[in-house]
Parts: structure tokens; C-alpha cells; sequence
């Protein structure tokens, strides 16, 4: 067996120091520290493009919030334009509906009015005609004379029934 | 599945522990002590070269977007840093360069081994064993520096009666130290094991010819990508289990 060939411990052991501690001399002071910093640079760029991200994406929500309450604003606003316009027609219409019933029922009232004159003048005028008719009757049926006293009354009696 | 050209043992057959020689290449003596760079050594310097290039010529863009090559230096970062970080919560960030190096080099000495005429260093108990040594004593050391003497309460359960002592603190004892054995084991013996086994295969199909070395052949390809994945799980485990253990010596959890 080759391994347990003594007269070649030495030169292993020796050779086994001189480079293990070559390498290991190498890594600690020079290859492991670049690599930390190329490994921890990259860790803080990914770490800083993360946080520009989120920073980002925040005022990207801030913006989104602002725009929806200008527009809920507006919607609102919108609203309340509307409705008040609305209710300034609405009252417009009602005082002018008021308005015009009011002359409709003035007019109606002068009418009423002049139908009840003419009426009455027309009743008295009918009293007057029927009068002298029956005057006139009663003097050529019975040639008697009659007050006019009289026959109004009779007149009256007979339109009254 | 390193060498194809094999050392014929007896009877005829590839000897699969060839494999696993040591060859010097450069004779080398230091303070005399024999440092010859051999195959072992050539497969470990490119093991960590290979790390160093994937996590430094990798990672030379510094890109935001990360290329293929940076993708997979960060996977390898993020997989051990979190590994550390559930295993060994608060503190073990101080450790994590060398559970890194130790992760990384040991993935890629499994790998390496995995391609036809190389070298498994990992396959070799002196080495496994030299890297469980470390961790096993500088584990120790972290914790008598952390805790003090308090440290040895460690090995002493809490909640359990007097007498049951007597047994449970011996066993304590030695479980705690049978720790970097089976961790340097576990690894050799799985890496070896893999290997020999690919390398036995190999020769049945040559063995078997034409008409018979189909199956065998075909059990190499699913055994090929099992052994890739013990490569990666050893390592792994390796890794994870030096985690629990640092754990254990910074928190003195039981």
C-alpha cells in the first residue's frame, strides 16, 4: 500500500503546508474580501432599486388617491350644480303656474261676473216685457184698467212659479 | 482512475493500488528533511491554483451581473459562508477563510482525481490525516483559549447522575479523540476505496474483451458519476463536520 510508505510522509506534509497555507493566505487576504464586497455591493444595489421601487410606487398611490378625489369632487360638484339648477327651474315654473292660474281664476271671475250682469239685466228686462205684455192682454181681453202695481205683482207671482 | 498504463501485479492483471504511488519528480532536501516535489505535490499546487484562479481571475469583472466563472466563485462563497453561519452561529465568522480554503482545497484535490492519469492527493492517510490534526488541535486550542480551564467540562455531561460518570466521562474522553480519525479516515478511506475500485473495473473490462467487458464498462460510467459525488460529499462532510467541532469549542454546546 503507497500510503503507508513512511519515506514519503515528509514531502507530502511539506507540500501539503506550503500550499494549504499559500491558499489559505491568498483567500483570507485577497479573493474572500472581494468577493464580500462584490456580494454586499450587489446586496445594497438590490436593496436602494427596492426601496426606489417602493418610494415609487407610493407616490404613484398618492397620485392615484389625488386624482380619484378631484374626481369624486367634480362628481359631487356636478351634483350639486345639477340639482340646483333643477330647483330653480322647478321653482321658476311653480311661480309662473301660480301666476297664471291666478289671472286664469281673475278672468274666469270677471266672467262669471258679466254672465250674472247680464243675466239680471235680462231677468228685468223679461220682468218689464211681461208686464207690459199682460198690461196690454189683460186691456184687450177685459178693456179694464189696471194699475201698474198690480200687474207686477201678478207678473212676478206668475215668473216666481 | 489515474493511470492507464498500469504495473502489471501477478497474474496478468493492472495493480490497482498503482495508482496511488508517490513519484518525486524533483529531488528536493531541506534542513534535511526530504521536500521533493513529487506527483502529490504537483497535484496540490494545482488544486490551489485552481481555487486561487476561479476566485480571483473569476471574480476579476466584480460585475453586478455575474459571468458563468463568478457565478459559480459566489455559489462556492455563499454555500461555505452559510454552511458557517448555521453551524457555527456567532463568532465563526473569524474561521470562515480557512473553512473556505479548507472546503475549496479539498473539493478540488477529489476532483482532480477524478480525471484519468492524475493524482488523488486526498487519497493518501498522511494528508487527510494532517488536515484532521489541524483542525482537531487548533479546535482544542480555541476552546482552552475561549473557556479557560471550563473547557474540560466539556467532556463531563450535564444533568446526569454522579456514578453514571464514572463510565460517560471516559467515553466523552475518547470519543473526543477519536474525532480527527475518523474525520481523516472517512475521507482516505472513501477517496482510496472509490478509486481502487474504478481502477479493478477497468481491468475486467479489458479483462473481459470485447464480448464480456460491456458490463463492467457500464457500471464504470454509473460508478464514475457516484465517485463525483462522494468527491463533492466528502468535502463537504469534511467541511461541515470541522464546523460542528469549532462550534463545539466556541459554545461548549452538548
Amino acid at each position: 500500500m503507497p500510503q503507508l510508505a513512511f519515506e514519503d510522509w515528509a514531502p507530502q506534509l511539506m507540500w501539503l503546508a506550503i500550499s494549504f497555507i499559500a491558499l489559505y493566505v491568498v483567500m483570507a487576504r485577497v479573493a474572500l474580501p472581494r468577493i464580500a464586497t462584490v456580494i454586499e455591493e450587489r446586496r445594497d444595489r438590490i436593496a436602494s432599486d427596492l426601496d426606489e421601487a417602493e418610494q415609487l410606487r407610493q407616490s404613484t398611490e398618492e397620485a392615484i388617491a389625488a386624482y380619484e378625489q378631484a374626481l369624486a369632487e367634480a362628481r359631487s360638484r356636478a351634483h350639486a350644480i345639477a340639482q340646483e339648477t333643477r330647483d330653480a327651474l322647478s321653482r321658476e315654473v311653480e311661480a309662473e303656474k301660480m301666476d297664471v292660474e291666478k289671472q286664469i281664476a281673475k278672468k274666469t271671475e270677471e266672467a262669471e261676473k258679466a254672465i250674472a250682469d247680464a243675466k239680471s239685466a235680462a231677468v228685468a228686462n223679461l220682468n218689464e216685457v211681461a208686464s207690459g205684455a199682460a198690461e196690454t192682454i189683460v186691456k184687450e181681453l177685459i178693456g179694464g184698467k189696471l194699475t201698474k202695481a198690480e200687474v207686477n205683482k201678478a207678473v212676478s207671482k206668475a215668473l216666481a212659479s | 482512475m489515474a493511470e492507464g498504463t498500469g504495473e502489471h501485479g501477478g497474474g496478468g492483471m493492472p495493480d490497482p493500488m498503482h495508482q496511488f504511488e508517490i513519484k518525486r519528480l524533483i529531488e528536493l532536501e531541506v534542513f534535511g528533511l526530504d521536500a521533493s516535489f513529487t506527483n502529490s505535490s504537483m497535484f496540490m499546487i494545482i488544486a490551489a491554483a485552481c481555487v486561487m484562479f476561479l476566485t480571483i481571475f473569476g471574480m476579476r469583472g466584480r460585475a453586478l451581473v455575474p459571468t458563468r466563472m463568478q457565478s459559480v466563485a459566489e455559489i462556492s462563497y455563499e454555500f461555505v459562508a452559510n454552511m458557517v453561519r448555521d453551524n457555527v452561529g456567532s463568532g465563526g465568522q473569524r474561521y470562515f477563510p480557512f473553512i473556505f480554503s479548507l472546503f475549496m482545497f479539498i473539493l478540488f484535490c477529489n476532483m482532480l482525481g477524478m480525471l484519468p492519469y492524475s493524482f488523488t492527493v486526498t487519497s493518501h492517510i498522511i494528508i487527510t490525516f494532517a488536515m484532521a490534526a489541524v483542525v482537531f488541535i487548533g479546535v482544542t486550542v480555541i476552546g482552552f483559549i475561549k473557556h479557560g480551564i471550563g473547557f474540560l467540562k466539556f467532556f463531563v455531561p450535564s444533568g446526569v447522575p454522579a456514578p453514571l460518570l464514572v463510565i460517560l466521562v471516559p467515553i466523552e474522553v475518547i470519543s473526543y479523540f477519536t474525532r480527527p480519525v475518523s474525520l481523516s479516515v472517512r475521507l482516505f478511506a472513501n477517496m482510496m476505496a472509490g478509486h481502487t475500485m474504478l481502477k479493478v473495473f477497468a481491468a475486467f473490462v479489458v479483462g473481459m474483451g470485447v464480448i464480456g467487458g460491456w458490463a463492467p464498462l457500464i457500471f464504470m460510467v454509473a460508478f464514475t458519476g457516484l465517485e463525483i459525488l462522494i468527491a463533492f460529499l466528502q468535502a463537504y462532510v469534511f467541511a461541515i463536520l470541522t464546523c460542528i467541532y469549532l462550534n463545539d469549542a466556541l459554545h461548549m454546546h452538548h
